[in-house]
């Protein structure tokens, strides 16, 4: 093996990847990053004074206004579906990569992106669409936990938007080879566990009443 | 000498079975898997939002499905996606060492502050 070679792989002692292990480690970080944002949101459920609700309507007593359930579900529920069909393109991009493919690894590298730029926009939608509702940050309990996760994981889905552009340009420019695998693979785990995240903030926040 | 390949499910067909990890030697799953997987996490999603909108969202046992089917969508994507099914126990650890520690901080803090009764009613 040429130097050049032995170089492009970081092997530890174990025997396997550090940039691997690392990405492992620092996801690991993340469950318990995720689980205290997620902790704090369930705390706080149902303990609002004022509204707006996420499933209930509520009726303002200064205004005499009432706001509907501020959730829409169907719209989330389309949201879900794109990040779903996101992960899918993932590992078509990585399996894309390891043969070789760069016609295949463009396609399914900015499917990705896009898809994740889609889903983006279904959430700016969403918080504008809440402001104009009258829900803000500082509005009651809810809107303070709420725009805190699903802020945080939407900033998450933006870091990895970018980290996709990046390879789809690398892909461009000089075109990602099979020993480049590795870094499709790191952005691959990063942008699952994205996935994952929203896969239990859908459940607890969306569909659990 | 090269492989015609007549869509995009037959080179990830044929690419895959050769693709291993250098560090860990684990193969990785096909297309056909991946395919599966999609249409599985579709139908388990489809279900969630469909029993949201069913009287069976009244019932008790709404709440434990629910949570059910999104851990059934979580192991589903971390093993397959994510590789871990087939990947190093090394990496089985650190994911899952975490996870469950989140689990157990965000029950304990539900009993805590007395929301925990709310997911077992």
């Amino acid at each position: 093996m040429t130097h050049a070679a032995h170089a492009s792989h970081h092997y530890t002692s174990t025997g396997l990847d550090n940039r691997k292990i690392a990405i492992w480690a620092f996801i690991g970080s993340e469950c318990l990053f995720f689980g205290s944002l997620i902790s704090t949101y369930l705390i706080y459920k149902n303990r609002s004074l004022v509204g707006p609700f996420p499933h209930e309507a509520w009726t303002n007593p200064q205004t005499g206004e009432t706001v509907k359930a501020i959730l829409d579900i169907p719209v989330t529920s389309a949201s879900t579906f794109v990040l779903l069909m996101s992960s899918l393109f993932m590992v078509l991009a990585h399996a894309a990569v390891v043969r070789g493919d760069r016609k295949y690894s463009k396609i399914w590298l900015v499917s990705t992106a896009l898809a994740g730029t889609v889903f983006l926009g279904f959430q700016a939608y969403e918080f504008t669409s809440f402001v104009h509702e009258g829900l803000t940050l500082k509005t009651n309990l809810f809107g303070s936990s709420f725009f805190i996760l699903t802020g945080f994981h939407g900033a998450h889905v933006t870091a990895g938007v970018i980290w996709l552009l990046t390879l789809f340009f690398i892909d461009l420019k000089r075109g990602l080879r099979p020993t480049d695998a590795i870094n499709v693979d790191l952005c691959a785990l990063y942008w699952h566990f994205v996935d994952v995240v929203w896969i239990a903030i859908f459940t607890l926040i969306y569909l659990i009443p | 000498m090269a492989v015609e390949h007549s869509s995009e499910s037959d080179r990830v067909a044929s690419a895959e079975p050769h693709h291993t990890h250098g560090d860990a030697g684990h193969t990785h799953p096909d297309w056909s898997t991946y395919k599966w997987v999609a249409l599985i996490l579709t139908v388990i999603t489809v279900v969630e939002v469909w029993i949201f909108y069913t009287p069976f969202a009244e019932t008790r046992l709404f709440i434990p499905s629910l949570l059910t089917m999104s851990a059934a969508k979580f192991a589903i994507v971390v093993m397959f996606y994510m590789h871990l099914k087939y990947d190093a126990k090394l990496f089985r650890a650190l994911f899952t060492g975490p996870l469950l520690i989140g689990v157990i901080v965000i029950i304990s803090l539900l009993f805590l502050f007395g929301q925990l009764n709310f997911f077992l009613e």
